[in-house]
């Protein structure tokens, strides 16, 4: 039988949202108080969810411990107490919770193997949250 | 389409050991969860129903009813419990969250009237759960 499995995830970042590709004063319309050019940061929660069968020897869709092991090295170890448009990932591009949620998804997708990734949610704040499914 | 959910809460102890694993490969596989005296946690359940709202009582569900069929079916059986003891399910099925949440789907399912089941979800701890959407 199948079944979804989430797991939450705690890292904290600094971000600036601003695009080369807009004007000062656009870039402040856009962005607001999130365009400060010294930047500011957020305690992001990164959910998880996996989905497979009910794995009758061990109860389980998937070994907590792996997918534990995995997000740690693989997540929070990149993006925990970084500044994201520092990362190559941000490059080019604006280190928004969109973003940022397709990039987690894209980790999980391309090295976790051991369940069918569902999706990833972040929250940005307690007040918004971002989903992204492939 | 309506969807309505009615969150419960339990408390429960168990134990992840399956008698067909060698005692390390048990160790190996369930970790702390393994601790042949059990451990407990607090669990929330939120049960989801689904249905049309009836244009008579503007309800999807008697909420009433609902309460009343959460606490027989699943807080009678498992609050205060020690799951692999004492409740059937898991007398052969290891009460992990993901046995838990298929088994309370199960007690619920056949006992609703109007609404349909659509998903039960059962947070072990804040930062995992379990959602099952009944058998695909």
């Amino acid at each position: 039988m199948k079944a979804h499995l989430s797991r939450r995830y705690l890292f904290s970042a600094s971000h600036r949202l601003h695009s080369e590709a807009m004007s000062p004063e656009e870039n402040q319309t856009t962005y607001g108080k999130c365009n400060n050019p010294y930047g500011h940061g957020h305690n992001y929660t990164v959910e998880v969810t996996v989905s497979g069968p009910v794995d009758q020897q061990t109860g389980m869709v998937c070994n907590l411990t792996d997918l534990d092991g995995f997000i740690g090295r693989e997540v929070l170890a990149r993006f925990d107490h970084e500044d994201l448009n520092m990362l190559p990932e941000f490059a080019n591009e604006v280190p928004t919770t969109e973003n940022l949620c397709i990039h987690v998804y894209e980790i999980v997708q391309r090295g976790f193997h051991l369940a069918h990734l569902e999706r990833v949610r972040i929250e940005e704040t307690m007040m918004n949250s971002f989903e992204y499914s492939g | 389409m309506v969807y309505l959910t009615r969150k419960a809460e339990f408390s429960a102890s168990h134990l992840y050991h399956n008698p067909d694993f060698t005692p390390e490969e048990n160790r190996r596989v369930f970790g702390k969860c393994n601790n042949p005296n059990g451990h407990g946690h607090n669990y929330t359940l939120e049960v989801t129903v689904k249905g049309e709202v009836d244009p008579r009582s503007g309800f999807v569900v008697d909420l009433k009813q609902l309460k009343e069929i959460m606490h027989r079916e699943v807080l009678d059986a498992m609050d205060h419990r020690f799951l692999n003891k004492e409740v059937p399910e898991f007398q052969h099925q290891i009460p992990t969250t993901e046995n838990i949440a298929i088994a309370i789907w199960q007690r619920l399912a056949t006992k609703l009237e109007r609404a349909k089941l659509h998903r039960v979800r059962v947070y072990e701890t804040p930062d995992l759960f379990v959602d099952f959407f009944g058998e695909e």
